[in-house]
Order: structure tokens, then C-alpha cells, then sequence
């Protein structure tokens, strides 16, 4: 057996081009293949990081998806708000242990702009339950101070003391801006692989402030309020967009989640985030199966090159074959070399995906992260994609069998001289 | 034992699949041990099937095929397989090494897949591979070629090696097939030679194939295919 798969060494590197450029198309494409089960298992996991700590994320009426993705992910924008009274008589629920007020519609050169207050700070968690920190600075205070997530930080340049000024509305390139009402930096983020990076937060008061000499928005024609006067209004908030809510006990969940959705004051409605993420998950999910299909296509056509390859091979080898017969080979021994050809590429190829599969997610780690606040975890392989590896390895093997039997057939009609 | 013959046909009959006559009929042939045979004949006389035959890659739809006392026609595939890696040493014409292997690989070949002419070769030397270098010696082929690619020699020295690989391990039967027909006249006879003494040295049995009679007078006896096998080309010239 060590004799064959030594023979069957030597006769691949002999024909090493062909062989080696095959087998680049296998690493390609065990590698597109990983690759897309790899993003997706992160995207899922990087979105449920985001939320770990919260038990019901509370906003106006509407889809449950979509009321996480604007609340949550700063994905879309609110249709409704809900008003302040409700936020403040959920709050002080008896089963609420904490509420993180969240008013959402302005940003900062393309990042988000959050309004909220000190609980933020003090009770978001991510990743388990990690508490957002501080690499410089610390929560605002004064009305317009405003606290910047670690991407905003590094990409702008920011640093505690810096003056910005915000946008009304979302997107990169807003016509308006709220120009006439600077903020201070006063702390900046530590990382946390959520869209908290990619937010800018500021007090509730603050959205009001400056929306003060708003109307509809856009600015009142011949309104504007200065900055030193804005004291003198009252900027007790009047609507906020959603809330984040975490109860003493998770097992209260539903029963608060009934209180919510029943609350009378206003059509309210609570989330849970997992169950909200499963209902994301179902929709996105036929893409991410398409997405894995075309890439299994990918890997049989590879796969199919490879046996074209080593089937093309065999015309120009039945000497070297009927050599082997010979010295004594058994058309076993040929059916196994062949074999051993076939699998050898596929498993080298495979692994050669694997790597790099590595160095390219370790490359673009960073820009996914920044770009899409994705986390790409680096790692070799996860347990899950061994199943996919074992899929592609396993069909190469079936695949092999072609060749294999060919060279069996073509062995035993040839004899010791080959009829070429 | 000793007076038995070494291989033994006997009333056999060969048909290729797909074709309706058959291409050999042989009603008797025996080779005694130590002979040197000189087989000739036209191509498409039945040669190559001769050899298949002996070599135990072709089996006869009818007859016997006896060689040293065992019965190939009655052997599985695969004990045929290795009946012949362990008795039969082969030698062809021509590309009868593999590319890929450097000279001695080649040379050792057949100690991969027969355990016994393994054991035989390094009964000779300390290992088959000191007495593939021992043979390759007797060859005249230089220690400095040991290592090189088979492709890089020329097809005198291509020959040699293959000689050397046939007769590795002292298989008691060795089958050339026209192996020197790509040689010119002088590097023939001298190849024939050096096959002869060495085949001499071991007392192996040597069937030589080839359609060029002048060769003949270095044999102790000549055997006309044409004249032992019953079917005639013309008749199986449809």
C-alpha cells in the first residue's frame, strides 16, 4: 500500500502543472464554499452578540424584524415613535430592572446618531455580558456632549474635546445639518463588534434641542434658535423611538412582553430579540441557501475538472500502466493508484482552502468589521465546516471512483501492451 | 519434478473478446528449465498473445497453461497477478520504464510487489538494492546513472535497466519482447550477450520474442509461432 501511494506521489508530481492548477480550483472553490457558511455562521452570531443582555427591545407597532433592525442594528428607520409617558410607566414596571430610552433618526457623516441617557452606559451588555467601556473620556452630561463608538472614533479621527456637528437624517450625505448646534466629544468607546461602534450617543435632550427650530423636517424659515438660549426651553423629550428593556428575571419575559403589547396608552409592541432574530434568519435564509448552493455547484465543478484532468491523463499513462501490470501490479493495485490521484488532489485542495480560507479572513477581518460590523472570528477551521470539508472530501472520493474504474477497465483489456 | 518441463501448453486456445476466431491454437509447447528459446514469427502471428498468456494477463478460453507445475488458467486474477511478479521477469521493446522513477526505482520495481523476489534479490546482495546496483554492473551501467531520470538515458542504456529490472530477484522465467529491435547491430548483440550471461549466471529460463532470425544462433532452441500455432494470419485476416 505505501509503495502505491509513493508511486502515486511521484507520478502526480511528475505531471505537477496540470495536476497543481486543479487543485487550485478545488482550494477556490472549497474555499468560496467555507467561506460562505463561515460568513453566515458570523453574521448570526455577531447579530445575537449585539443584544446578549437585553430581554425585550419595545418600540411603536410594526414588524417585529423590522423593529430590531432599526432599534438594534441602526438598519432602516422607525415608521412611529412611541411617546415618552409610555417609555417612563414601563420603565418603573415592577418586573423591569432596568429601560434604556433610544431616540434614532440623525447622523454623523454616515454614522448613526443615538439619543439616549446615562442607563446606556450602565446597562447595555453584548457578547455574553460584556459592559460597554471606555478607552478615553467618560458618559456625557451636559446637553451637548455627545459619546462616540470606537469605529467612529478610529475612521474620523476623533478624540475627547473634538467639536462635530450632526445631520438630519440618515445617510452619508445629508443636505441638512444642525450646524448652528455643535457637540463635544466627551468619551470614546472601547470595541465591541456591535453597531454600538458605529454609533454616535448623545442625550435624549440634545435631539430635542436641536430640533427645537425644526419642523417636519426641516428647518422653521426665519427660526433660529441660538445655542445660549436653548436653556430656557423645556427639552424633556416627547417621543423616542424604541427602548431596550432587561427584566429582574428572564422567566417574567412573556408575561412583560403581554404587558407591553397590551399597554393602553399607545399600540405598543415588545420583542424578543432571539425570537426576532429566527423570524430575520427564516427570511435571509433562503438567500444564504442559494448562496450555499451556487457554491456547492462550485466545488462540483471543481471537482468534475479534476476528474476531466485525471481521465485526460490516463490515455498517455496506459504504458506506464501496462508497465506496472509487469512488474506485477494487480488492476487493484491500478484502480487504487488512480484512486489515490484523485483523493490526494481533492484532500490537498481541500486543506489548501482551508489556508486560505484563513489568510483571507484574517486579511479582511478588519474591513468587514469596520464596513459591516461583522465579526469575522479568526480561526482555522470550526466544527461545523469540518462537515462541509468532510462533504467536499467525500464526494471527491465518489468522484475518484471514475477514474479509478477506468484505469481498472482499461488495465485489464490492455494487459502487458498497451493498444494505443 | 526436475525432468518436468517449466511451462507447458497444451491443446490451448485464445480469442480476443468481440472477435470470432481465435488467434492462437497451440496442441502442444514445452520449455524445459535453463532453456534459452528463440521465438519468432510475423506480427499478428500471435506473439503478444503468447506472452499475455505466459505472463497470466490473458487467460485461454480452452486448454492449459502450465507453468511451473501450477496451473494458471485455474488461478484466480489475482494469485495470476502475483504468480507473475513473483516468477516472470518482463522486457518489451520499447518505454519499458516508468518516466517518473530515476534508474535504480525503476530497477527495484518489482521487489514492491513481490515479497518473494524481495527476499531473492537480497539473498544475492544486502538489500534488492545493492544487488540491483550489483546488476546494473554487469549491464554497464555506470554508478553515476543510478539517480538520474530514465528519460535522460539513451534507449541502449533504457534497455539495460530494463534487462536489470527483469532480472532482479531471479525470476525463474524471463520474457523479452523484441528488445532489441530498437537497437542497432552492434549495441544488439551486445545487449543479447550480456542478457545471456546473466540469464546464464542464474540458470533462468529465457523466452526471447522477435521477428529477426538472425538472432536465432544465440539460442539453444528456435520455435517457430507459425509453426506451432495452428491458426494461420490469412485466416484471421477478417
Amino acid at each position: 500500500m505505501r509503495h502505491l501511494i509513493v508511486l502515486a506521489a511521484r507520478s502526480a508530481w511528475n505531471r505537477r502543472l496540470t495536476l497543481g492548477l486543479t487543485m487550485i480550483a478545488i482550494a477556490l472553490s472549497a474555499a468560496l464554499l467555507l467561506g460562505v457558511d463561515r460568513v453566515r455562521r458570523d453574521a448570526r452570531e455577531s447579530f445575537a452578540q449585539s443584544v446578549s443582555g437585553t430581554d425585550l427591545v419595545v418600540g411603536a407597532r410594526t414588524s417585529p424584524v423590522q423593529l430590531m433592525l432599526y432599534a438594534v442594528f441602526r438598519i432602516g428607520e422607525a415608521t412611529s415613535n412611541m411617546r415618552w409617558e409610555s417609555f417612563r410607566e414601563i420603565a418603573a414596571h415592577p418586573l423591569v430592572a432596568w429601560a434604556v430610552p433610544l431616540s434614532l433618526g440623525d447622523s454623523h457623516r454616515g454614522y448613526s446618531v443615538v439619543g439616549t441617557d446615562g442607563a446606556y452606559f450602565e446597562h447595555f451588555r453584548y457578547s455574553g455580558s460584556q459592559k460597554l467601556a471606555f478607552t478615553g473620556g467618560k458618559p456625557f452630561e451636559q446637553t451637548f456632549e455627545a459619546v462616540a463608538g470606537a469605529e467612529v472614533a478610529h475612521r474620523l479621527g476623533y478624540r475627547v474635546g473634538n467639536r462635530i456637528v450632526l445631520n438630519h437624517g440618515t445617510g452619508d450625505v445629508s443636505l441638512s445639518k444642525h450646524g448652528d448646534k455643535p457637540f463635544t466629544v466627551v468619551g470614546i468607546l472601547a470595541r465591541t463588534g456591535t453597531p454600538v461602534d458605529r454609533s454616535v450617543h448623545v442625550p435624549l435632550e440634545a435631539i430635542e434641542a436641536i430640533h427645537l427650530d425644526w419642523h417636519g423636517g426641516a428647518p422653521i424659515p426665519g427660526v433660529s434658535i441660538p445655542l445660549e438660549h436653548v436653556g430656557k426651553f423645556d427639552l424633556k423629550p416627547k417621543a423616542i423611538t424604541a427602548a431596550l428593556i432587561g427584566l429582574k428575571s428572564r422567566a417574567a419575559v412573556f408575561r412583560m412582553q403581554r404587558n407591553v403589547n397590551e399597554y393602553k396608552g399607545e399600540p405598543l409592541m415588545g420583542v424578543l430579540p432571539g425570537v426576532a432574530l429566527d423570524q430575520l434568519w427564516q427570511v435571509v435564509g433562503i438567500a444564504e441557501r442559494v448562496l450555499l448552493a451556487v457554491s456547492a455547484m462550485v466545488v462540483a465543478v471543481g471537482l468534475a475538472g479534476l476528474v476531466a484532468v485525471v481521465l485526460a491523463g490516463l490515455n498517455e499513462r496506459r504504458r506506464e500502466l501496462a508497465i506496472l501490470r509487469s512488474v506485477g501490479a494487480r488492476p487493484r493495485d491500478i484502480f487504487l493508484l488512480l484512486m489515490m490521484e484523485a483523493v490526494g488532489m481533492t484532500v490537498l485542495g481541500a486543506f489548501l482552502g482551508v489556508v486560505l480560507l484563513g489568510v483571507l479572513g484574517a486579511s479582511l477581518a478588519p474591513l468587514a468589521a469596520a464596513r459591516y460590523g461583522l465579526i469575522i472570528e479568526p480561526r482555522f477551521i470550526a466544527s461545523g465546516e469540518l462537515i462541509l470539508l468532510a462533504a467536499v472530501v467525500g464526494v471527491g472520493v465518489l468522484a475518484s471512483l471514475l477514474p479509478g474504474y477506468r484505469a481498472y477497465k482499461l488495465s485489464l483489456a490492455d494487459g502487458l501492451t498497451p493498444r494505443l | 519434478m526436475a525432468a518436468d518441463p517449466i511451462i507447458q501448453l497444451k491443446d490451448l486456445q485464445f480469442t480476443w473478446p468481440a472477435q470470432h476466431a481465435p488467434v492462437l491454437d497451440i496442441a502442444e509447447l514445452a520449455v524445459e528449465a535453463g532453456e534459452r528459446i528463440f521465438i519468432h514469427g510475423p506480427s499478428g502471428s500471435g506473439k503478444s498473445t503468447l506472452l499475455g498468456l505466459l505472463g497470466g494477463v490473458l487467460v485461454p478460453q480452452r486448454g492449459s497453461i502450465r507453468v511451473l507445475g501450477a496451473e494458471l488458467n485455474r488461478m484466480r486474477p489475482a494469485a495470476r497477478d502475483r504468480f507473475r511478479s513473483d516468477h516472470v521477469g518482463f522486457l518489451f521493446q520499447l518505454f519499458n520504464l516508468v518516466p517518473y522513477l530515476s534508474v535504480i526505482e525503476n530497477v527495484v520495481l518489482p521487489c514492491r510487489f513481490s515479497a518473494r523476489r524481495r527476499a531473492r534479490a537480497a539473498a544475492e546482495g544486502a538489500t534488492p538494492r545493492d544487488e540491483a546496483v550489483r546488476l546494473l554492473a554487469h549491464l554497464d551501467i555506470e554508478p553515476a546513472l543510478l539517480g538520474r531520470r530514465v528519460t535522460e538515458l539513451s534507449v541502449g542504456q533504457q534497455q539495460r535497466v530494463a534487462a536489470a529490472r527483469a532480472l532482479l530477484g531471479r525470476p525463474e522465467i524471463v520474457v523479452a519482447d523484441e528488445p532489441t529491435s530498437a537497437l542497432d547491430a552492434d549495441r544488439q548483440s551486445a545487449f543479447l550477450q550480456l542478457l545471456l550471461q546473466e540469464c546464464g549466471a542464474f540458470g533462468t529460463t529465457l523466452l526471447f520474442v522477435s521477428h529477426d532470425r538472425r538472432l536465432a544462433a544465440h539460442f539453444s532452441r528456435e520455435i517457430a509461432l507459425p509453426a506451432v500455432n495452428r491458426v494461420h494470419p490469412e485466416q484471421r485476416a477478417a
